[in-house]
């Protein structure tokens, strides 16, 4: 649900793990959001989100918070690292 | 706060020119559907107990008493103060509390320094998350759709009408706030500010430098806006 | 297919509008009941997020912020029975009445 559209079958890494947080999904409807859940800080080159649509430079990145069950090992399936 | 319940009960009933007889009423004839229809909320809320007016006078105080500033006063020291700074970085929270500032309001935030080679920049692609409980209420252009969708894909056109143009070999880091954690960029220290007390140096620190989609003032700049 | 509501990367052109409009008073009034209700406990943010996501796109994409906050404060109160739809209409009906004003 929060997981944006953009970065879902991308490829990234974790830069930063934040923390276990109560599960929005859970929230949402007003449950208790338990079990918590890890929340990771995932990073992008933008040049991997969005191709050739990206006119700005190579070096830039892109960061999104996402909630483990969104994430999938990069070396697993296809390589696909998230969605 | 303004309370048009109490105020309606005073009136006389009057048909001649409301604007000129009775401001409060013509200001009341420009509140749209949904605004008269919060104020429905609101009062059938207090009447059934669920919230009381302290309770909704508390949260009007509570953005009231927030702004910029905050986040001004935790980069002017950040920029004096190398320890302090790292502190920022680190933890952020315990940061805001040794500057009086509160937090609490936060589950959590990431202070984002911009340095020489790297410039940062915070959005919510998904609704308008911000760190309201230091910065207060965000920008009209912030929660713009144009914004939410533009500000990943071409970061740089954005700052671009903002008048920001980064040196070419500074990268650009977008921050998505998608989740409970809030962003705070902690801009550069302008040159020519050596010797700039704290509190002048808080001046020269804005809203939109502590987003990402400008730098933070330069000295003679601020020097002319200062009242 | 992203939901209307999971804007980044939206093909658009639009420029960024950069005026600020000073908060009108039941823009005010729309944030702070529901931060109110947060704070009761009575309404999360996710909650909240939810019902924004949950309006139909139509209505999302032309009602103002605050009044999809409006909106959607009004679905959580409904759907968790603390208000009905019908008392909230009667006590508009009611305020307009009281104001003099259509």
């Amino acid at each position: 649900m929060r997981t944006p559209t953009y970065v879902r079958g991308k490829q990234g890494w974790v830069e930063r793990v934040h923390g276990e947080f109560r599960n929005p999904e859970s929230l949402a409807y007003g449950g208790d959001g338990l079990p918590r859940k890890a929340l990771y800080m995932v990073g992008f080159r933008q040049s991997d989100l969005w191709h050739a649509r990206y006119r700005e430079s190579s070096g830039d990145t892109l960061y999104v918070d996402i909630y483990e069950g969104w994430l999938v090992p990069a070396d697993s399936a296809e390589g696909t690292g998230s969605g | 706060m303004s309370t048009e319940h109490d105020h309606a009960h005073d009136q006389h009933g009057h048909t001649h020119d409301v604007a000129q007889h009775d401001p409060e009423a013509a200001e009341r004839n420009k509140v749209p559907f949904y605004g008269k229809r919060i104020y429905a909320i609101r009062d059938l809320l207090i009447e059934k107990g669920v919230l009381s007016r302290d309770d909704v006078q508390r949260q009007i105080d509570y953005m009231d008493a927030r702004s910029p500033a905050n986040g001004a006063r935790l980069v002017a020291r950040a920029w004096v103060d190398p320890a302090f700074k790292q502190r920022l970085l680190s933890n952020p929270k315990s940061a805001c509390a040794e500057l009086g500032i509160d937090a609490s309001g936060l589950v959590e935030f990431v202070v984002l320094e911009n340095t020489e080679k790297v410039h940062n920049l915070v959005v919510c692609t998904l609704c308008s998350c911000y760190p309201r409980p230091i910065l207060g209420r965000p920008p009209d252009w912030y929660k713009s759709f144009a914004y939410r969708s533009r500000a990943v894909v071409e970061p740089r056109a954005v700052m671009r009408e903002f008048g920001t143009e980064l040196a070419a070999d500074v990268a650009v880091r977008v921050f998505d706030s998608s989740a409970d954690m809030r962003y705070l960029v902690l801009p550069r220290r302008p040159a020519a500010t050596d010797g700039m007390s704290e509190e002048e140096l808080a001046t020269l620190v804005t809203r939109d430098s502590m987003i990402g989609v400008t730098l933070a003032r330069e000295p003679a700049r601020a020097a002319a806006v200062v009242r | 297919m992203a939901r209307t509501h999971d804007m980044g990367g939206r093909p658009t052109e639009e420029p960024l509008n950069l005026h600020e409009h000073a908060l009108a008073d039941w823009e005010v009034a729309a944030d702070a009941v529901a931060q109110a209700l947060g704070a009761r406990g009575i309404r999360s943010t996710d909650e909240s997020r939810r019902a924004m996501e949950d309006m139909p796109a139509q209505d999302y994409l032309t009602l103002g912020y605050y009044e999809r906050w409006v909106r959607g404060t009004e679905q959580l109160l409904v759907e968790k029975g603390i208000l009905a739809t019908e008392e909230i209409d009667r006590k508009m009906a009611e305020l307009e009445e009281t104001w003099g004003v259509s």
